[in-house]
């Protein structure tokens, strides 16, 4: 049996009610918020978190390789999912890739996962998918867009879903596109984009999935597919189609309380669909997007043995309301902004970087064999990696000892106001993590005012800075999220 | 240990430039400021100099950074780097070279132009990974206080009042120093409502960026009395550099500094000083923000643990209380051009004990202390001289 064996989500604490960006610029609200990445936040940050969420207690070294689909890559030239890696600790001998460019690259890669494991090539892969797309201010899509991921591992022991079919329709229309150098979303008039696009391809590859499985509509528990930029088209080809209302994973609470997430909408509603799923339900799972993938799930039996995962609900329901339209501009880097008179940031660099690789991306510390001491170095000349244990003065004596799945304590803080950030004051928090180990980190998604010594903290993995073209990411702390 | 420099070497002439935003002034105007004011109060000429020491991090590389603006002619000269501690590490270079009997004249001089970078703060404070957290100088120490104020149960009002005190001591002396950068007296009030910098500490809690140098002659004790009928004779030397656990592990409290705790004993220890609050005369320590200054009496064993407050209180550290401290107004009023801080600390020790700091002079000193603390109080380096009669 093959199918997916986990799920995961990530939703960014942060969203703006759509009334803001009406206050900016006039004209029509869409009813309802959205998420808004943080400013240390991108999509490889969030695949990491929902990847964190859906191995849970799996072994990070039981996965055979992992997929990371995007249209929101920080790189042109450069693989995430190596990248990703890092922080989920997986092996080595795995296959990474990246699937790209279209809207519909989540379910691809679900159907590319899926066929290696048919192949014997691997037995778990785990599929990232997230998107942080962006438009241009000022109109109805910067309103109607979010930003959120999802992860999906597919694999062969303890299936919660089984994938028995899949169907895949390739079509070269586009009714949204961005050019190697545009940032932000292009689209087509939407009425040719939904009557000619959406309507057609999407319930074509649907239909053609049912006929290959000799199904009805009425065989599905629910049917879970990508809405259309206009979600009310979404009911509109669910009937066509001959679902009833009542089978529909609703897009609508979706895009009211996050936004529409481009590549990861559908798995996103995949994971909220197997919150709530039972076992023996068939599920129809379809993403849309130059052509559109469709595939039939049977949730199993184990689905009640899964452990506890934040998943879309808790996430959902933990955030905080940006106050306003400004910060949005400022943490997407919208508009130019006055530099503080603070001394200039040094240049990334590539070697020092990649020599600590573990260290920043893996948040690997190490533990004393002599005295026991866990230990992480973030100190400001870096003298890491340690190689005299700070306490016993042994040295390299010390066995691998990981931090980035340990809570802390905070020990002391600061709310910096000098500092150059992009939210300020710079939370800057001493943490003593539990079984041992002090260190400096950023505080992040924080609310100033609720900081206090000894409140509990956890590690996420996140975007540091941009330079030459290299994107910087390490761990900060942040309170419990949910 | 095996030695001391207890008396072993003197100070014969100082000097020190007035400290400040000074955009009119180039390194070599502050080095030559200080220099030609030693030199005069030695009764020397740059030709006697034997060697020479210079302590700047940011504002000269080796030892041309005061060879050439001082002409010197063909003598050894080394710069030192010692992060805060600079300017007394520049002393020890000098003060080793007399004691080891290699030298018999010797000039240190610190100094730091700061202002030349269009930006306000110290740069420098990022790792090699950029993966530094985003803190200022002032939240490494505001993080300090944090700790400070929940460890003893200070609320922050009780904990920003008693910091404010130590600013506003520090300030009333600041403002009677025509050297000094700020010289302007402060109500509570007005500290108490500053801007916030780095929470809990406000603008007042921080010391400025300024620019200065200053600089001494030093040479054997037997050979002083034939410059000066007043020399001032060095007791004690003293480093601590810090293994850096502090950050790492949890024993470490992050309300004192251990690196001053200990250079300070061994200073003690050199100087053959049993009870430092009695015998310890006045002190200019490392006040770079307010709580620095108020953990460092406690670290150099002057107020209990977590007692300091009641001598801020009792005003034991005011200009007339019983051990007083910044005379001249301290890092608070003068900034920290950071190589010049250590030697600018020693020229007031050294007027003081001469009799000649006008307004500021305490009443018949003996011993005076100076304290420098580099990098962050986790991690310093730090440094500690005793000099007297």
């Amino acid at each position: 049996m093959i199918g997916i064996t986990s799920y995961g989500a990530y939703i960014p604490w942060h969203r703006i009610d759509r009334q803001n960006f009406v206050k900016a610029w006039g004209g029509f609200a869409i009813p309802g918020e959205r998420a808004v990445a943080s400013y240390d936040e991108d999509s490889v940050t969030m695949s990491v978190e929902a990847a964190r969420d859906c191995l849970g207690d799996i072994d990070p070294h039981t996965v055979d390789g992992l997929f990371f689909a995007t249209t929101t890559s920080p790189y042109k030239e450069k693989q995430c999912s190596a990248l990703i890696g890092m922080p989920l600790d997986l092996r080595r001998d795995i296959r990474t890739a990246d699937i790209t460019t279209s809207l519909r690259s989540g379910t691809t890669a679900v159907a590319l996962a899926l066929d290696t494991i048919k192949a014997g090539t691997a037995s778990s892969i785990l599929v990232t998918v997230a998107d942080s797309r962006m438009a241009a201010p000022g109109g109805m899509t910067e309103q109607g867009l979010g930003d959120g991921a999802a992860a999906l591992l597919l694999g062969t022991d303890n299936v919660i879903a089984e994938i028995q079919e899949s169907y895949s329709i390739s079509d070269e229309f586009a009714g949204t596109w961005r050019s190697e150098s545009d940032t932000f979303v292009r689209s087509w008039e939407d009425r040719m984009v939904l009557d000619e696009g959406y309507s057609k391809i999407l319930p074509e590859a649907v239909s053609g999935l049912m006929n290959k499985c000799g199904l009805s509509p009425k065989d599905f528990a629910k049917a879970v597919f990508d809405p259309s930029g206009d979600v009310r088209r979404h009911g509109r080809a669910a009937a066509a189609l001959g679902f009833d209302p009542s089978q529909l994973q609703d897009p609508l609470g979706l895009f009211m309380n996050v936004g529409l997430t481009g590549c990861a909408m559908a798995s996103m509603m995949l994971v909220s669909a197997l919150e709530e799923a039972k076992p023996g339900d068939k599920i129809l799972f379809a993403g849309f997007g130059n052509g559109a993938d469709a595939f039939l799930l049977e949730v199993t039996d184990a689905i009640e043995k899964l452990g506890e995962r934040r998943g879309m609900r808790k996430h959902l329901e933990s955030k905080r309301m940006l106050e306003n339209y400004n910060d949005y501009l400022r943490w997407r880097e919208l508009v130019p902004l006055e530099m503080a008179r603070r001394p200039e940031k040094q240049h990334i660099r590539l070697s020092a970087i990649w020599r600590e690789r573990r260290v920043l991306l893996g948040l690997w510390g190490v533990k004393c064999r002599r005295c026991g001491t866990p230990q992480y170095d973030n100190g400001a000349m870096s003298t890491s990696p340690i190689r005299v244990c700070a306490v016993c003065q042994a040295q390299d004596d010390f066995e691998d000892y990981n931090f980035a799945g340990r809570k802390a304590k905070i020990f002391s803080f600061t709310h910096d106001q000098l500092a150059q950030v992009a939210d300020p004051p710079a939370s800057v928090v001493l943490i003593d993590f539990e079984g041992g180990g002090r260190a400096f980190f950023d505080l992040t998604d924080r609310d100033p005012d609720k900081i206090e010594v000894g409140m509990e903290v956890e590690m996420t993995f996140r975007k540091m800075g941009l330079d030459r073209g290299i994107t910087n990411y390490f761990w900060k702390a942040r309170p419990i999220r949910c | 240990m095996a030695g001391s420099i207890k008396d072993r070497v003197a100070i014969i002439g100082m000097g020190c430039t007035r400290f400040g935003e000074l955009w009119d002034k180039g390194p070599s105007d502050l080095i030559v400021e200080a220099v030609s004011e030693a030199y005069a109060d030695a009764g020397v000429e740059a030709k006697d100099i034997e060697a020479a020491w210079a302590g700047t991090i940011f504002s000269g590389m080796g030892g041309r950074s005061i060879s050439e603006p001082l002409k010197l002619q063909y003598i050894p000269v080394t710069r030192v780097e010692n992060a805060c501690g600079s300017g007394h590490e520049a002393i020890r270079g000098a003060a080793y070279a007399v004691a080891a009997g290699i030298h018999d004249i010797c000039l240190a001089v610190g100094f730091e132009k700061l202002k030349d970078e269009g930006t306000s703060g110290i740069p420098g404070m990022e790792n090699r990974t950029n993966t530094h957290f985003q803190s200022s100088g002032p939240g490494m120490f505001a993080i300090m206080a944090t700790r400070y104020f929940n460890r003893y149960g200070l609320s922050p009002e009780e904990g920003k009042t008693m910091l404010a005190k130590i600013s506003i001591k520090s300030h009333h002396n600041g403002s009677l120093n025509p050297k000094a950068q700020y010289r302007n007296v402060l109500t509570l009030e007005q500290v108490l409502n500053a801007p916030m910098i780095a929470w809990p500490l406000g603008l007042f809690d921080c010391c400025g960026v300024s620019d200065g140098a200053a600089a001494a002659i030093l040479t054997r004790a037997d050979m002083a009395k034939k410059f000066r009928p007043d020399p001032v004779y060095i007791k004690a030397l003293q480093i601590c550099a810090s293994p850096t656990s502090g950050r790492m592990t949890l024993e470490y409290d992050y309300t004192h500094v251990e690196e001053a705790y200990r250079a300070g004993m061994a200073a003690y220890a050199e100087a053959g000083i049993k009870e430092p609050r009695k015998e310890i005369s006045m002190a200019e320590v490392h006040d770079c923000f307010s709580i620095t200054e108020a953990v460092t009496m406690e670290d150099l064993q002057y107020s209990p643990r977590g007692r300091v407050k009641e001598d801020i209180e009792a005003g034991t550290f005011h200009l007339d209380g019983e051990l007083p401290v910044q005379p001249d107004g301290g890092l608070k009023c003068f900034g920290h051009p950071i190589g010049a801080s250590g030697i600018r600390m020693l020229y007031e020790l050294y007027l003081q004990l001469q009799g000649r700091a006008e307004k500021r002079q305490i009443k018949d000193p003996k011993l005076g202390l100076a304290h420098n603390m580099g990098n962050e109080p986790y991690a310093p380096v730090v440094s500690v001289c005793v000099v007297g009669l």
